[in-house]
């Protein structure tokens, strides 16, 4: 007999990939296509629905042909995908009404600051776990359907569907509508508890409930593909900062991971508890796998890190390639006095301050580009560290280590100093790829290619271990500065900008 | 549009016969396979010679390509981007031999770490990324001279440093032994360099074919080994990861 194979789709905000697994959870092969990245204003950030979904079909068949596979060799495909990304889309037709409005856009701003005008940002904190803001994919719809005449109406009659970019390709592959408990959880529309939507949370946003999928477990066969994919089974679907916890085999309370892509997130399992944050975290679903309980986590999302390293290599150009910023960082020993702050379209977590804008502070005649190199991966780092102060702070679990992953990991110099900043060792896992390790083992478990979650762990090994070396006073003074250059960010925007 | 010159046509077909070929060519050799008379062959290499195009060997008196057309289009790759490319493939690499890998890169003669993976068995290992090796007792630094012939001249002369009974001191038996690595593709380290590790390596080429690094697996003599030789299906692991890296950087497969 032939080996068997589970592929993964990481459907992700600059490109879809696809990997192949095999039973030890080893890549067997690899394919990716880049997706435009539309920015119609200021702050605005679109895909287009329709590319994304030729790509993913693209990149399965790509990773099929590069491992010499046929799809009759996989048994199922899970997807991981780029989270709150709303798609509208007219079932009819099957054709979207607008481009994807992106988690990173901020349109909603002003709808969002009118819906914390009266009872604050966390007024719907206790139901969805989420604080009011422009990430989340309700508000997005909302302003979606009043974009344009006539839509709300075809939406109310379940003539418009509503979903994330999940559900945008399940229901493109199966034809089932439908979206996992993860995905809804980013959506500021589902109950925590009850793991519904929340009619409550529905009417105050303004979202009908006849354009909604169905919730289902993140681990299920959904359904099978059509003729684009060879009819195997899709049975897995996460947000991808939840597929990389489970991929990172963070399956019990008190296990974490952060994430460092072109955002970074810091994800915590806390069980079947819902822990509710006092520090400006998100509280969300982990994972469900087919009946068990679902699994709750603690989240700190930092919207700008892999981001500002493009934004330094594409809009200032003092770089050629990404992995470039190492070697102009190393060319000078420290960062100058200078810390750099992306708050490109506010900030994220601990803070949610979507007035603020990015500052780079303590400028001297002195500074070199190799001094701001260093500061634009610090500010991985010292946005890691505010993220862990909340996450020991909220689950009053001191961390011991940090495991890492994402494309960011390649970079040595930034994972020596995460290490510095936090305190603690930083771990590599050998599949460093684990947004789509999670998927792929999610899939799995579905179909019984993996008989439990026990069996995945023996699977994770260590690939990289970076020691702290700063002493505590150069760390402590450090982040003094890099807490008093963020206060500097603030009240930035103001009401007519 | 102007005739095609034909000395500069002939010039370009030695250079492609040359580069095609892991040995050096004698003239006769050169002439006899473009189907030209010896003399205008000989022009055209004397030519070549004194612009460093290609390079005589003072001995035989054959020729091989020179350093300098190696040089020529040949993009530096820096270290960093080329961890950054092969991070997936090196964490593959690890995981199909159970080894700990290494990738290196040439550096002021040394072999520079560039990026390690460690053993996937989680016990206690040290990242040793930015270490420099010695290339001629390092299966890394072997490969890495083999496909940088101009540089190996440099131990030409004098004898190497001994670091175990296995080194290869004598600048003969390495050159020796780098023609060897370049007829088969890959190299290796049989307690070179420490007394009971073992190690394999294959170049990572880029798109004009230049090798820009080496990707190795290490460990224990008796992991890797069987009865002294190479198990042959670690050695395949080390080529297909070399050679998938190399696709991603461009280089077409060979």
């Amino acid at each position: 007999m032939r080996d068997r194979y589970v592929a993964a789709i990481d459907q992700g905000t600059s490109s879809s990939r696809c990997l192949v697994f095999d039973q030890q959870g080893r890549i067997v092969s690899l394919s990716q296509k880049e997706h435009e990245q539309i920015f119609p204003r200021p702050g605005w950030v679109e895909h287009d629905p329709r590319e994304i979904l030729r790509n993913v079909i693209e990149v399965v068949h790509g990773a099929l042909d590069t491992g010499g596979l046929d799809v009759r060799d996989l048994v199922a495909v899970g997807i991981a995908n780029q989270r709150e990304t709303t798609v509208v889309w007219d079932p009819h037709t099957g054709e979207p009404v607008h481009n994807a409005i992106v988690w990173q856009d901020t349109r909603t701003d002003a709808l969002c600051r009118k819906l914390s005008a009266e009872h604050g940002q966390d007024r719907f904190r206790d139901r969805c776990g989420l604080p009011l803001a422009t990430y989340f994919s309700g508000p997005k719809v909302s302003w979606l359907l009043d974009s344009a005449p006539g839509l709300r109406r075809r939406a109310e009659q379940g003539d418009l569907l509503f979903g994330t970019m999940d559900s945008w390709l399940v229901w493109n592959l199966t034809g089932r509508h439908i979206t996992d408990v993860t995905n809804a959880s980013r959506t500021m529309l589902m109950n925590l508890e009850t793991l519904d939507w929340d009619d409550t949370l529905l009417d105050a946003i303004g979202v009908p409930r006849a354009m909604l999928p169905a919730i289902q477990p993140s681990s299920k066969i959904y359904g099978e593909a059509g003729d684009s994919l060879g009819g195997v089974p899709i049975a897995a679907a996460l947000g991808d900062q939840q597929a990389a916890l489970f991929g990172q085999t963070c399956f019990s309370a008190g296990e974490a991971k952060c994430t460092y892509g072109t955002g970074s997130f810091l994800l915590l399992n806390t069980g079947n508890r819902r822990v509710l944050s006092g520090h400006g975290l998100l509280t969300t679903v982990g994972s469900k796998i087919g009946d068990k309980p679902a699994t709750y986590a603690l989240e700190g999302s930092i919207a700008v890190t892999g981001a500002l390293v493009q934004w330094f290599r594409d809009k200032v150009g003092l770089i050629g390639s990404a992995p470039e910023v190492e070697t102009l960082a190393r060319t000078v020993d420290d960062n100058g006095g200078i810390y750099f702050v992306p708050a490109f379209s506010g900030l994220f977590a601990p803070h949610w301050r979507g007035d603020a804008r990015g500052v780079i502070a303590g400028l001297t005649g002195y500074v070199t580009k190799g001094h701001l190199a260093r500061a634009v991966l610090e500010a991985t780092a010292w946005q890691t560290r505010e993220v862990v102060d909340a996450m020991n702070a909220d689950s009053g679990i001191e961390m011991s280590s940090l495991k890492a992953d994402g494309g960011m990991t390649a970079n040595n110099l930034l994972m020596q100093f995460i290490a510095d900043v936090l305190g603690v060792p930083v771990v590599r896992p050998n599949v460093a790829e684990t947004v789509s390790l999670g998927a792929a083992y999610a899939a799995g478990l579905a179909v019984g290619f993996w008989p439990n979650v026990e069996s995945l762990r023996a699977n994770w090994h260590k690939a990289a271990e970076w020691i702290p070396k700063m002493g505590e006073a150069e760390r402590e003074r450090g982040y003094r500065k890099w807490k008093k250059a963020v206060q500097r960010t603030l009240d930035w925007v103001d009401d007519d900008d | 549009m102007p005739k095609p010159i034909q000395s500069i046509e002939r010039a370009s077909a030695v250079l492609r016969l040359l580069s095609g070929r892991t040995r050096r060519l004698s003239l006769a050799e050169v002439a006899g396979e473009l189907g030209l008379p010896k003399g205008t062959v000989y022009g055209i290499m004397r030519t070549l010679l004194s612009v460093g195009f290609v390079e005589q060997d003072p001995e035989s008196g054959k020729y091989r390509i020179g350093a300098a057309l190696l040089h020529l289009g040949s993009s530096y790759l820096d270290g960093n981007e080329l961890r950054t490319r092969a991070l997936n493939w090196a964490d593959w690499l690890a995981a199909r031999t159970n080894e700990s890998v290494r990738l290196g890169t040439l550096h002021d003669g040394h072999v520079l770490l560039v990026h390690h993976v460690f053993r996937p068995d989680n016990s206690p290992q040290v990242l040793e990324v930015g270490a420099l090796l010695p290339v001629h007792a390092t299966a890394m630094g072997k490969v890495l001279l083999a496909y940088h012939p101009y540089l190996a001249e440099d131990f030409g002369n004098g004898t190497l440093q001994r670091f175990t009974s296995c080194t290869i001191t004598d600048p003969k038996l390495l050159a020796i032994e780098l023609d060897h690595v370049q007829e088969q593709g890959w190299a290796s380290s049989l307690e070179e360099l420490i007394e009971g590790e073992t190690s394999f390596a294959a170049p990572i080429r880029d798109r004009q074919g230049v090798a820009v690094g080496a990707i190795a697996i290490s460990g224990p003599t008796e992991r890797l080994c069987d009865d002294a030789q190479p198990r042959p299906e670690l050695v395949s692991y080390v080529r297909e990861g070399a050679r998938t890296i190399s696709r991603d950087l461009g280089a077409v497969p060979w």
